[in-house]
Protein backbone atom coordinates (compact mmCIF):
# COMPACT_ATOMS: atom_id res chain seq x y z
CA UNK A 1 0.00 0.00 0.00
CA UNK A 2 1.65 3.67 -0.96
CA UNK A 3 0.04 6.50 -0.79
CA UNK A 4 1.26 9.91 -3.09
CA UNK A 5 1.14 13.13 -1.24
CA UNK A 6 1.34 16.49 -3.50
CA UNK A 7 1.64 19.78 -0.82
CA UNK A 8 0.73 23.12 -2.18
CA UNK A 9 2.65 22.02 -5.62
CA UNK A 10 2.79 24.76 -8.47
CA UNK A 11 5.06 24.47 -11.37
CA UNK A 12 5.50 26.90 -13.94
CA UNK A 13 7.45 27.14 -17.22
CA UNK A 14 9.06 30.73 -17.68
CA UNK A 15 6.10 33.07 -17.18
CA UNK A 16 3.93 30.31 -18.08
CA UNK A 17 2.15 28.48 -14.74
CA UNK A 18 1.05 25.13 -14.92
CA UNK A 19 0.20 23.40 -12.19
CA UNK A 20 -1.09 26.29 -9.31
CA UNK A 21 -0.66 25.17 -5.58
CA UNK A 22 -2.11 21.78 -5.89
CA UNK A 23 -2.64 19.75 -2.68
CA UNK A 24 -3.96 15.88 -3.09
CA UNK A 25 -3.26 12.74 -1.40
CA UNK A 26 -3.57 9.72 -4.08
CA UNK A 27 -4.15 6.07 -2.33
CA UNK A 28 -4.52 2.80 -2.74
CA UNK A 29 -7.49 2.12 -5.71
CA UNK A 30 -7.88 3.62 -8.83
CA UNK A 31 -8.36 7.60 -8.93
CA UNK A 32 -8.46 9.33 -12.15
CA UNK A 33 -7.36 12.97 -12.95
CA UNK A 34 -9.96 14.51 -14.83
CA UNK A 35 -9.45 18.04 -17.14
CA UNK A 36 -9.44 19.25 -20.16
CA UNK A 37 -6.18 19.24 -22.68
CA UNK A 38 -3.50 21.50 -21.63
CA UNK A 39 -4.87 21.47 -18.17
CA UNK A 40 -1.39 20.26 -16.34
CA UNK A 41 -2.40 16.88 -15.79
CA UNK A 42 0.78 15.62 -17.57
CA UNK A 43 3.02 18.29 -15.65
CA UNK A 44 1.46 16.79 -12.56
CA UNK A 45 1.96 13.08 -13.66
CA UNK A 46 5.42 14.38 -14.65
CA UNK A 47 5.73 15.20 -11.45
CA UNK A 48 4.40 12.24 -9.50
CA UNK A 49 6.49 10.44 -11.87
CA UNK A 50 10.33 11.95 -11.11
CA UNK A 51 10.67 13.68 -14.48
CA UNK A 52 9.97 17.06 -13.27
CA UNK A 53 10.96 18.92 -10.34
CA UNK A 54 8.14 21.39 -8.34
CA UNK A 55 8.97 24.88 -8.33
CA UNK A 56 7.08 24.52 -5.18
CA UNK A 57 5.65 22.82 -2.98
CA UNK A 58 6.56 18.86 -2.49
CA UNK A 59 5.96 15.47 -4.08
CA UNK A 60 6.69 12.15 -2.03
CA UNK A 61 5.81 8.85 -2.48
CA UNK A 62 5.26 7.36 1.33
CA UNK A 63 6.98 10.55 2.42
CA UNK A 64 9.89 10.13 0.33
CA UNK A 65 10.93 12.80 -1.79
CA UNK A 66 10.38 11.64 -5.64
CA UNK A 67 12.59 14.13 -7.89
CA UNK A 68 16.03 12.39 -8.33
CA UNK A 69 15.58 9.49 -6.04
CA UNK A 70 15.81 6.26 -8.64
CA UNK A 71 14.95 4.09 -5.54
CA UNK A 72 11.25 4.98 -5.57
CA UNK A 73 11.04 3.63 -9.21
CA UNK A 74 11.21 -0.06 -7.26
CA UNK A 75 7.51 0.85 -5.89
CA UNK A 76 6.19 3.15 -9.31
CA UNK A 77 5.07 1.63 -12.91
CA UNK A 78 4.59 4.72 -15.09
CA UNK A 79 3.03 4.21 -18.12
CA UNK A 80 3.66 7.17 -20.71
CA UNK A 81 1.71 9.05 -22.64
CA UNK A 82 4.31 9.42 -25.42
CA UNK A 83 4.43 6.14 -28.01
CA UNK A 84 8.29 6.06 -28.39
CA UNK A 85 9.60 2.74 -27.07
CA UNK A 86 12.55 0.55 -28.25
CA UNK A 87 11.05 0.14 -31.26
CA UNK A 88 13.48 -2.37 -32.71
CA UNK A 89 13.20 -4.39 -30.02
CA UNK A 90 10.15 -7.10 -29.62
CA UNK A 91 7.56 -7.13 -27.76
CA UNK A 92 9.26 -9.51 -25.31
CA UNK A 93 13.16 -8.24 -25.23
CA UNK A 94 11.28 -4.91 -24.12
CA UNK A 95 9.48 -6.08 -21.24
CA UNK A 96 13.02 -8.30 -20.55
CA UNK A 97 15.28 -5.34 -20.55
CA UNK A 98 12.94 -3.51 -17.78
CA UNK A 99 12.72 -6.65 -16.28
CA UNK A 100 16.22 -6.30 -15.63
CA UNK A 101 16.55 -2.81 -15.38
CA UNK A 102 14.56 -3.14 -12.23
CA UNK A 103 16.89 -5.53 -10.93
CA UNK A 104 14.37 -8.44 -10.70
CA UNK A 105 15.20 -11.80 -9.40
CA UNK A 106 13.65 -13.61 -12.34
CA UNK A 107 13.59 -11.31 -15.07
CA UNK A 108 12.00 -13.94 -17.86
CA UNK A 109 9.29 -15.29 -15.85
CA UNK A 110 8.37 -11.82 -14.55
CA UNK A 111 8.50 -10.17 -18.03
CA UNK A 112 6.27 -13.72 -19.48
CA UNK A 113 3.95 -12.81 -16.18
CA UNK A 114 3.42 -9.32 -17.05
CA UNK A 115 2.85 -10.04 -21.16
CA UNK A 116 0.44 -12.52 -20.03
CA UNK A 117 -1.95 -9.84 -18.11
CA UNK A 118 -1.92 -7.98 -20.91
CA UNK A 119 -2.66 -10.71 -23.08
CA UNK A 120 0.54 -10.00 -24.92
CA UNK A 121 1.75 -13.34 -24.88
CA UNK A 122 0.88 -14.43 -28.69
CA UNK A 123 2.37 -10.95 -29.92
CA UNK A 124 5.38 -10.73 -27.82
CA UNK A 125 7.65 -12.41 -30.49
CA UNK A 126 6.68 -9.93 -32.66
CA UNK A 127 8.85 -6.34 -33.36
CA UNK A 128 7.41 -3.22 -31.57
CA UNK A 129 7.29 -1.43 -34.39
CA UNK A 130 4.94 -3.79 -36.12
CA UNK A 131 2.42 -3.12 -33.16
CA UNK A 132 -1.00 -1.49 -33.43
CA UNK A 133 -1.43 1.50 -31.24
CA UNK A 134 -3.43 -0.94 -28.90
CA UNK A 135 -0.83 -3.65 -28.27
CA UNK A 136 1.86 -0.81 -27.89
CA UNK A 137 -0.34 0.35 -25.45
CA UNK A 138 -0.50 -3.11 -23.31
CA UNK A 139 3.61 -3.30 -23.91
CA UNK A 140 4.12 -0.14 -22.17
CA UNK A 141 1.48 -1.62 -19.16
CA UNK A 142 3.30 -4.85 -19.41
CA UNK A 143 6.32 -3.05 -19.05
CA UNK A 144 4.98 -0.60 -16.26
CA UNK A 145 4.22 -4.00 -14.10
CA UNK A 146 6.57 -6.41 -14.59
CA UNK A 147 7.82 -5.25 -10.98
CA UNK A 148 4.57 -5.48 -9.60
CA UNK A 149 4.57 -1.76 -8.16
CA UNK A 150 2.49 -0.39 -5.44
CA UNK A 151 1.89 2.67 -7.72
CA UNK A 152 0.75 2.51 -11.44
CA UNK A 153 0.73 6.30 -12.95
CA UNK A 154 -1.24 6.08 -16.34
CA UNK A 155 -1.01 9.18 -18.49
CA UNK A 156 -4.02 9.26 -21.14
CA UNK A 157 -3.87 5.48 -21.35
CA UNK A 158 -7.32 5.07 -23.52
CA UNK A 159 -5.91 7.60 -26.20
CA UNK A 160 -6.55 5.71 -28.95
CA UNK A 161 -7.43 2.33 -28.12
CA UNK A 162 -10.73 0.80 -29.53
CA UNK A 163 -13.63 -0.03 -27.83
CA UNK A 164 -12.84 -3.80 -26.68
CA UNK A 165 -9.52 -2.52 -25.76
CA UNK A 166 -10.29 -0.18 -23.91
CA UNK A 167 -12.79 -2.41 -21.60
CA UNK A 168 -10.25 -4.89 -21.10
CA UNK A 169 -7.82 -1.82 -19.86
CA UNK A 170 -10.35 -0.94 -17.58
CA UNK A 171 -10.79 -4.42 -16.29
CA UNK A 172 -7.01 -4.74 -15.52
CA UNK A 173 -6.65 -1.41 -14.39
CA UNK A 174 -10.01 -1.83 -12.03
CA UNK A 175 -8.30 -5.33 -10.62
CA UNK A 176 -5.32 -3.40 -9.71
CA UNK A 177 -7.15 -1.20 -7.70
CA UNK A 178 -8.82 -3.93 -6.21
CA UNK A 179 -5.26 -5.41 -5.09
CA UNK A 180 -4.75 -2.62 -3.17
CA UNK A 181 -2.51 -0.76 -5.72
CA UNK A 182 -2.39 3.23 -6.16
CA UNK A 183 -3.40 3.35 -9.55
CA UNK A 184 -4.13 6.96 -11.00
CA UNK A 185 -4.79 7.80 -14.30
CA UNK A 186 -5.39 10.87 -16.29
CA UNK A 187 -8.15 11.62 -18.69
CA UNK A 188 -10.18 14.78 -20.47
CA UNK A 189 -12.92 12.96 -20.79
CA UNK A 190 -15.15 12.20 -17.88
CA UNK A 191 -16.65 9.03 -19.32
CA UNK A 192 -14.04 7.29 -18.91
CA UNK A 193 -12.97 8.53 -15.52
CA UNK A 194 -16.59 7.79 -14.68
CA UNK A 195 -16.36 4.10 -15.66
CA UNK A 196 -13.60 3.61 -13.76
CA UNK A 197 -12.31 5.41 -10.98
CA UNK A 198 -13.93 5.38 -8.00
CA UNK A 199 -12.48 8.50 -6.86
CA UNK A 200 -11.53 11.77 -9.18
CA UNK A 201 -9.38 14.41 -9.40
CA UNK A 202 -10.21 17.53 -11.14
CA UNK A 203 -7.57 19.81 -12.78
CA UNK A 204 -8.88 22.44 -15.02
CA UNK A 205 -6.04 25.41 -15.99
CA UNK A 206 -3.25 24.55 -13.46
CA UNK A 207 -5.88 24.79 -10.57
CA UNK A 208 -7.20 21.49 -8.48
CA UNK A 209 -11.12 22.56 -9.18
CA UNK A 210 -12.41 19.27 -7.63
CA UNK A 211 -12.08 16.09 -5.52
CA UNK A 212 -14.32 13.23 -4.37
CA UNK A 213 -16.56 10.06 -5.88
CA UNK A 214 -17.72 10.26 -9.24
CA UNK A 215 -21.48 10.77 -8.38
CA UNK A 216 -20.64 14.36 -6.62
CA UNK A 217 -18.48 15.19 -9.51
CA UNK A 218 -21.43 13.95 -12.07
CA UNK A 219 -23.64 15.81 -9.81
CA UNK A 220 -21.84 18.87 -10.10
CA UNK A 221 -21.61 18.49 -14.13
CA UNK A 222 -25.19 17.87 -14.42
CA UNK A 223 -26.99 20.24 -12.10
CA UNK A 224 -25.26 23.22 -13.84
CA UNK A 225 -27.49 25.42 -16.14
CA UNK A 226 -27.46 24.02 -19.72
CA UNK A 227 -27.64 26.22 -22.87
CA UNK A 228 -29.23 24.63 -26.22
CA UNK A 229 -29.88 26.22 -29.37
CA UNK A 230 -33.28 25.54 -30.91
CA UNK A 231 -34.52 25.77 -34.22
CA UNK A 232 -38.42 25.06 -34.50
CA UNK A 233 -41.35 25.14 -37.10
CA UNK A 234 -42.71 28.13 -34.65
CA UNK A 235 -40.10 29.16 -32.43
CA UNK A 236 -42.59 31.85 -30.61
CA UNK A 237 -45.27 29.08 -29.64
CA UNK A 238 -42.65 26.44 -28.35
CA UNK A 239 -40.74 29.24 -26.18
CA UNK A 240 -44.16 30.08 -24.12
CA UNK A 241 -44.27 26.97 -23.56
CA UNK A 242 -41.27 25.48 -22.56
CA UNK A 243 -40.65 28.96 -20.34
CA UNK A 244 -43.91 27.81 -18.58
CA UNK A 245 -42.26 24.88 -17.43
CA UNK A 246 -40.12 24.88 -14.10
CA UNK A 247 -36.96 23.08 -15.95
CA UNK A 248 -36.25 26.45 -17.82
CA UNK A 249 -34.95 29.67 -16.43
CA UNK A 250 -34.39 32.09 -19.24
CA UNK A 251 -35.38 31.88 -23.29
CA UNK A 252 -34.60 34.32 -25.95
CA UNK A 253 -35.79 34.70 -28.97
CA UNK A 254 -33.78 35.43 -31.68
CA UNK A 255 -35.22 36.73 -34.66
CA UNK A 256 -32.28 37.37 -36.78
CA UNK A 257 -31.00 34.03 -36.36
CA UNK A 258 -34.04 32.34 -36.14
CA UNK A 259 -33.41 30.20 -33.22
CA UNK A 260 -34.16 30.19 -29.48
CA UNK A 261 -31.59 30.13 -26.77
CA UNK A 262 -32.62 28.33 -23.85
CA UNK A 263 -31.11 28.35 -20.70
CA UNK A 264 -32.47 24.73 -18.71
CA UNK A 265 -31.84 24.42 -15.08
CA UNK A 266 -32.91 21.06 -14.75
CA UNK A 267 -31.77 18.91 -16.89
CA UNK A 268 -33.14 15.70 -16.45
CA UNK A 269 -36.31 17.12 -17.11
CA UNK A 270 -35.99 19.58 -19.80
CA UNK A 271 -34.73 16.93 -22.05
CA UNK A 272 -38.21 14.60 -22.01
CA UNK A 273 -39.97 18.26 -21.75
CA UNK A 274 -38.74 19.58 -24.86
CA UNK A 275 -39.74 16.65 -27.28
CA UNK A 276 -43.08 16.21 -25.70
CA UNK A 277 -44.10 19.40 -26.09
CA UNK A 278 -43.06 19.76 -29.77
CA UNK A 279 -45.42 16.88 -30.39
CA UNK A 280 -47.97 18.05 -28.03
CA UNK A 281 -48.39 21.85 -30.13
CA UNK A 282 -47.33 19.76 -33.16
CA UNK A 283 -43.96 22.01 -33.83
CA UNK A 284 -40.98 20.60 -35.66
CA UNK A 285 -37.84 20.78 -33.86
CA UNK A 286 -35.30 21.48 -36.42
CA UNK A 287 -32.03 21.90 -34.76
CA UNK A 288 -31.50 20.91 -31.16
CA UNK A 289 -28.32 21.37 -30.35
CA UNK A 290 -25.94 21.92 -26.40
CA UNK A 291 -24.37 25.48 -27.42
CA UNK A 292 -22.47 25.28 -23.97
CA UNK A 293 -21.11 21.38 -23.51
CA UNK A 294 -17.75 21.73 -24.85
CA UNK A 295 -15.28 20.54 -21.41
CA UNK A 296 -13.83 23.72 -21.38
CA UNK A 297 -17.24 25.04 -20.15
CA UNK A 298 -18.24 22.32 -17.97
CA UNK A 299 -14.99 22.90 -16.40
CA UNK A 300 -15.22 26.01 -16.00
CA UNK A 301 -18.39 26.03 -14.18
CA UNK A 302 -16.51 23.31 -11.84
CA UNK A 303 -13.96 25.55 -10.87
CA UNK A 304 -16.64 28.12 -10.36
CA UNK A 305 -18.88 25.54 -8.28
CA UNK B 1 24.25 -2.01 -7.35
CA UNK B 2 28.00 -0.75 -6.70
CA UNK B 3 29.55 -1.79 -10.86
CA UNK B 4 29.08 1.33 -13.22
CA UNK B 5 28.08 -1.26 -15.68
CA UNK B 6 25.16 -2.32 -16.63
CA UNK B 7 24.45 -5.33 -19.08
CA UNK B 8 20.95 -4.46 -20.45
CA UNK B 9 21.69 -0.70 -20.64
CA UNK B 10 24.71 -1.97 -22.63
CA UNK B 11 22.47 -4.26 -24.82
CA UNK B 12 19.89 -1.89 -25.47
CA UNK B 13 22.12 0.41 -26.57
CA UNK B 14 24.63 -1.80 -28.73
CA UNK B 15 20.66 -2.48 -30.38
CA UNK B 16 20.12 1.06 -31.08
CA UNK B 17 23.57 2.21 -32.58
CA UNK B 18 24.00 -0.91 -34.67
CA UNK B 19 20.80 -0.66 -36.74
CA UNK B 20 20.96 -1.64 -40.56
CA UNK B 21 21.37 2.05 -41.19
CA UNK B 22 23.49 3.44 -38.49
CA UNK B 23 25.78 0.33 -39.71
CA UNK B 24 25.70 1.25 -43.02
CA UNK B 25 26.78 4.67 -42.07
CA UNK B 26 29.14 3.69 -39.95
CA UNK B 27 30.94 1.31 -42.38
CA UNK B 28 31.22 4.22 -45.16
CA UNK B 29 34.19 5.67 -44.25
CA UNK B 30 36.69 2.55 -43.38
CA UNK B 31 35.66 0.92 -45.77
CA UNK B 32 36.62 4.24 -48.12
CA UNK B 33 39.82 4.49 -46.10
CA UNK B 34 40.62 0.17 -46.32
CA UNK B 35 40.15 0.82 -50.45
CA UNK B 36 41.88 4.35 -50.69
CA UNK B 37 45.00 2.48 -48.96
CA UNK B 38 44.90 -0.45 -51.17
CA UNK B 39 44.78 1.89 -54.42
CA UNK B 40 47.72 3.41 -53.23
CA UNK B 41 49.71 0.91 -51.95
CA UNK B 42 49.13 -0.63 -55.47
CA UNK B 43 50.07 2.41 -57.46
CA UNK B 44 52.40 4.12 -55.14
CA UNK B 45 53.65 1.11 -53.31
CA UNK B 46 54.49 1.31 -49.40
CA UNK B 47 55.82 4.61 -48.52
CA UNK B 48 55.41 5.74 -45.08
CA UNK B 49 55.36 9.81 -45.83
CA UNK B 50 52.08 8.47 -47.67
CA UNK B 51 51.01 6.40 -45.19
CA UNK B 52 51.24 9.05 -42.47
CA UNK B 53 49.17 11.41 -45.09
CA UNK B 54 46.81 9.51 -45.27
CA UNK B 55 46.19 8.58 -41.87
CA UNK B 56 46.94 11.36 -40.23
CA UNK B 57 44.96 13.99 -43.14
CA UNK B 58 42.01 11.28 -43.29
CA UNK B 59 41.88 8.86 -40.85
CA UNK B 60 42.66 10.78 -37.41
CA UNK B 61 41.39 14.33 -39.05
CA UNK B 62 37.70 12.93 -40.26
CA UNK B 63 37.34 9.56 -40.27
CA UNK B 64 37.43 8.77 -36.11
CA UNK B 65 35.96 12.19 -34.84
CA UNK B 66 32.74 11.71 -37.53
CA UNK B 67 32.82 7.96 -36.17
CA UNK B 68 32.67 9.37 -32.86
CA UNK B 69 30.02 12.11 -33.40
CA UNK B 70 27.73 8.80 -34.80
CA UNK B 71 28.24 6.72 -32.29
CA UNK B 72 28.94 8.89 -29.36
CA UNK B 73 25.38 11.13 -29.87
CA UNK B 74 23.91 7.82 -31.07
CA UNK B 75 24.42 5.79 -27.76
CA UNK B 76 21.82 8.48 -25.85
CA UNK B 77 20.52 11.64 -28.53
CA UNK B 78 18.02 9.91 -30.29
CA UNK B 79 16.42 7.88 -26.61
CA UNK B 80 16.33 11.17 -25.06
CA UNK B 81 14.89 12.92 -28.78
CA UNK B 82 11.91 10.41 -29.00
CA UNK B 83 11.48 10.47 -24.88
CA UNK B 84 11.86 6.67 -24.84
CA UNK B 85 14.95 7.19 -22.13
CA UNK B 86 11.93 7.61 -19.79
CA UNK B 87 11.96 3.50 -19.70
CA UNK B 88 15.68 3.95 -18.75
CA UNK B 89 14.94 6.17 -16.37
CA UNK B 90 12.10 5.08 -14.41
CA UNK B 91 14.23 2.17 -13.02
CA UNK B 92 16.26 1.80 -9.56
CA UNK B 93 19.37 2.47 -11.70
CA UNK B 94 22.17 5.22 -10.87
CA UNK B 95 22.72 8.02 -13.82
CA UNK B 96 26.00 7.52 -13.72
CA UNK B 97 25.63 3.90 -14.21
CA UNK B 98 23.57 4.38 -17.17
CA UNK B 99 25.98 7.21 -18.73
CA UNK B 100 29.55 5.15 -18.03
CA UNK B 101 27.69 1.89 -19.99
CA UNK B 102 26.73 3.83 -22.77
CA UNK B 103 30.37 5.51 -22.70
CA UNK B 104 31.84 2.42 -22.97
CA UNK B 105 29.34 1.06 -25.65
CA UNK B 106 30.23 4.44 -27.73
CA UNK B 107 33.35 4.14 -27.24
CA UNK B 108 33.47 -0.11 -27.93
CA UNK B 109 31.72 1.08 -31.53
CA UNK B 110 33.79 3.98 -32.13
CA UNK B 111 37.08 1.75 -31.82
CA UNK B 112 35.66 -0.89 -34.00
CA UNK B 113 34.97 1.68 -36.67
CA UNK B 114 37.94 3.78 -36.66
CA UNK B 115 40.95 2.25 -34.89
CA UNK B 116 40.73 -1.08 -36.29
CA UNK B 117 40.20 -0.07 -39.82
CA UNK B 118 43.23 2.67 -39.42
CA UNK B 119 45.31 -0.71 -38.20
CA UNK B 120 44.00 -2.51 -40.86
CA UNK B 121 44.71 0.59 -43.14
CA UNK B 122 47.89 1.19 -42.13
CA UNK B 123 49.22 -2.56 -42.35
CA UNK B 124 48.21 -2.69 -46.11
CA UNK B 125 49.76 0.76 -46.54
CA UNK B 126 53.75 0.26 -45.65
CA UNK B 127 53.24 -3.18 -43.59
CA UNK B 128 53.78 -0.98 -39.90
CA UNK B 129 57.16 0.24 -41.29
CA UNK B 130 58.42 2.41 -38.14
CA UNK B 131 55.37 1.34 -35.82
CA UNK B 132 53.08 3.73 -37.98
CA UNK B 133 50.35 1.43 -38.39
CA UNK B 134 50.40 0.73 -34.58
CA UNK B 135 50.75 4.39 -33.63
CA UNK B 136 47.81 5.63 -35.46
CA UNK B 137 45.71 2.96 -34.50
CA UNK B 138 46.78 3.52 -30.76
CA UNK B 139 46.21 7.40 -31.46
CA UNK B 140 42.53 6.20 -32.94
CA UNK B 141 41.78 4.45 -29.53
CA UNK B 142 42.52 6.77 -27.33
CA UNK B 143 40.85 9.80 -29.62
CA UNK B 144 37.76 7.03 -29.60
CA UNK B 145 37.71 7.16 -25.56
CA UNK B 146 37.85 10.86 -26.23
CA UNK B 147 35.23 11.91 -28.83
CA UNK B 148 32.86 9.34 -27.46
CA UNK B 149 32.83 11.12 -23.92
CA UNK B 150 32.60 14.61 -25.21
CA UNK B 151 29.54 13.69 -27.71
CA UNK B 152 28.10 11.55 -25.33
CA UNK B 153 27.38 14.90 -23.35
CA UNK B 154 26.68 16.81 -26.66
CA UNK B 155 24.02 14.49 -27.02
CA UNK B 156 22.43 14.84 -22.93
CA UNK B 157 22.87 18.90 -23.82
CA UNK B 158 21.83 19.41 -27.02
CA UNK B 159 18.73 18.47 -29.27
CA UNK B 160 20.93 19.28 -32.31
CA UNK B 161 24.17 17.28 -30.79
CA UNK B 162 24.60 15.53 -34.48
CA UNK B 163 25.05 18.77 -35.92
CA UNK B 164 27.10 20.60 -33.33
CA UNK B 165 29.40 17.20 -33.32
CA UNK B 166 29.82 17.53 -36.70
CA UNK B 167 30.61 21.41 -36.63
CA UNK B 168 33.49 20.46 -34.35
CA UNK B 169 34.74 17.68 -35.90
CA UNK B 170 35.04 18.83 -39.23
CA UNK B 171 35.50 22.74 -38.50
CA UNK B 172 37.43 23.07 -35.35
CA UNK B 173 39.61 19.44 -35.53
CA UNK B 174 39.74 19.45 -39.45
CA UNK B 175 39.86 23.00 -40.73
CA UNK B 176 40.41 25.17 -37.90
CA UNK B 177 43.25 23.60 -35.93
CA UNK B 178 45.04 23.22 -39.70
CA UNK B 179 44.86 27.28 -40.06
CA UNK B 180 45.09 28.91 -36.63
CA UNK B 181 47.73 27.17 -34.43
CA UNK B 182 46.84 27.63 -30.87
CA UNK B 183 43.25 25.98 -31.78
CA UNK B 184 45.69 22.66 -32.41
CA UNK B 185 46.59 22.62 -28.96
CA UNK B 186 42.95 22.34 -27.79
CA UNK B 187 42.35 19.36 -30.11
CA UNK B 188 42.00 15.95 -29.43
CA UNK B 189 43.61 15.21 -33.03
CA UNK B 190 46.32 16.42 -31.79
CA UNK B 191 46.45 15.11 -28.27
CA UNK B 192 46.15 11.55 -29.80
CA UNK B 193 48.80 12.45 -32.25
CA UNK B 194 51.34 12.95 -29.57
CA UNK B 195 50.92 9.95 -28.27
CA UNK B 196 50.97 8.35 -31.73
CA UNK B 197 54.52 10.17 -32.01
CA UNK B 198 55.59 8.81 -28.95
CA UNK B 199 54.98 4.93 -30.32
CA UNK B 200 55.76 5.52 -34.08
CA UNK B 201 59.47 5.29 -34.64
CA UNK B 202 61.92 7.57 -36.46
CA UNK B 203 59.62 11.43 -36.96
CA UNK B 204 57.44 10.87 -39.61
CA UNK B 205 54.79 11.26 -37.25
CA UNK B 206 54.91 14.76 -35.57
CA UNK B 207 52.44 16.54 -33.31
CA UNK B 208 52.08 20.25 -31.49
CA UNK B 209 51.42 18.83 -28.28
CA UNK B 210 53.79 17.67 -25.52
CA UNK B 211 53.19 13.92 -24.53
CA UNK B 212 52.52 14.47 -20.56
CA UNK B 213 50.32 17.60 -21.82
CA UNK B 214 48.33 15.25 -24.02
CA UNK B 215 47.70 12.57 -21.64
CA UNK B 216 46.56 14.81 -18.57
CA UNK B 217 44.10 16.93 -21.41
CA UNK B 218 43.21 13.53 -22.44
CA UNK B 219 42.09 12.47 -19.44
CA UNK B 220 40.78 15.57 -18.27
CA UNK B 221 38.18 15.53 -20.71
CA UNK B 222 37.24 12.27 -20.74
CA UNK B 223 36.17 12.17 -17.11
CA UNK B 224 34.56 15.63 -16.65
CA UNK B 225 32.47 14.98 -20.02
CA UNK B 226 31.06 11.76 -18.20
CA UNK B 227 30.60 13.10 -15.06
CA UNK B 228 28.84 15.80 -16.61
CA UNK B 229 26.89 13.54 -18.54
CA UNK B 230 25.67 11.88 -15.47
CA UNK B 231 24.43 14.72 -13.77
CA UNK B 232 22.76 16.08 -17.08
CA UNK B 233 21.00 12.66 -17.03
CA UNK B 234 19.88 13.26 -13.25
CA UNK B 235 18.30 16.57 -14.17
CA UNK B 236 16.73 15.38 -17.37
CA UNK B 237 13.22 16.63 -17.00
CA UNK B 238 10.28 15.95 -19.27
CA UNK B 239 8.32 18.90 -19.80
CA UNK B 240 4.70 16.62 -21.52
CA UNK B 241 2.17 19.13 -23.41
CA UNK B 242 1.09 20.67 -19.65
Amino acid sequence: MSTLTIDNVSRWFGNVVAVNDVSMTIGPGVTGLLGPNGAGKSTLINMMAGFLPPSNGTVTLDGEPIWQNEETYRKIGLVPERESMYDFLTGREFVLANAELHGLERPVAAAKKALATVEMAQAATRRIDTYSKGMRQRVKMASALVHEPSVLLLDEPFNGMDPRQRMQLMDLLRRMGAEGRTVLFSSHILEEVEQLASHIEVIVAGRHAASGDFRKIRRLMTDRPHRYVVRSSDDRALAAALIADSSTAGIEVDVQEGELRVQAVDFARFTQLLPRVARELDIRLLTVSPSDESLESVFSYLVAA
Amino acid sequence: MTALYHPTVARLTYRALLGRRRTLMLSALPVLLIAISAVVRAVAGADDSTADGLLSGFALATMVPLIGVIAGTGAIGPEIDDGSVIYLLAKPVKRPVIIFTKLLVAIAVTVAFSAIPTLIAGLILNGNSQQIAVAYALAAVVASIAYSAIFLLLGTVTRHAVVCGLIYALVWESVFGNIVPGARTLSVQQWSLALAQWVGDGDVITSDVGLSTAVVLLTAVTCTATWYAGRRLRALTLAGEA
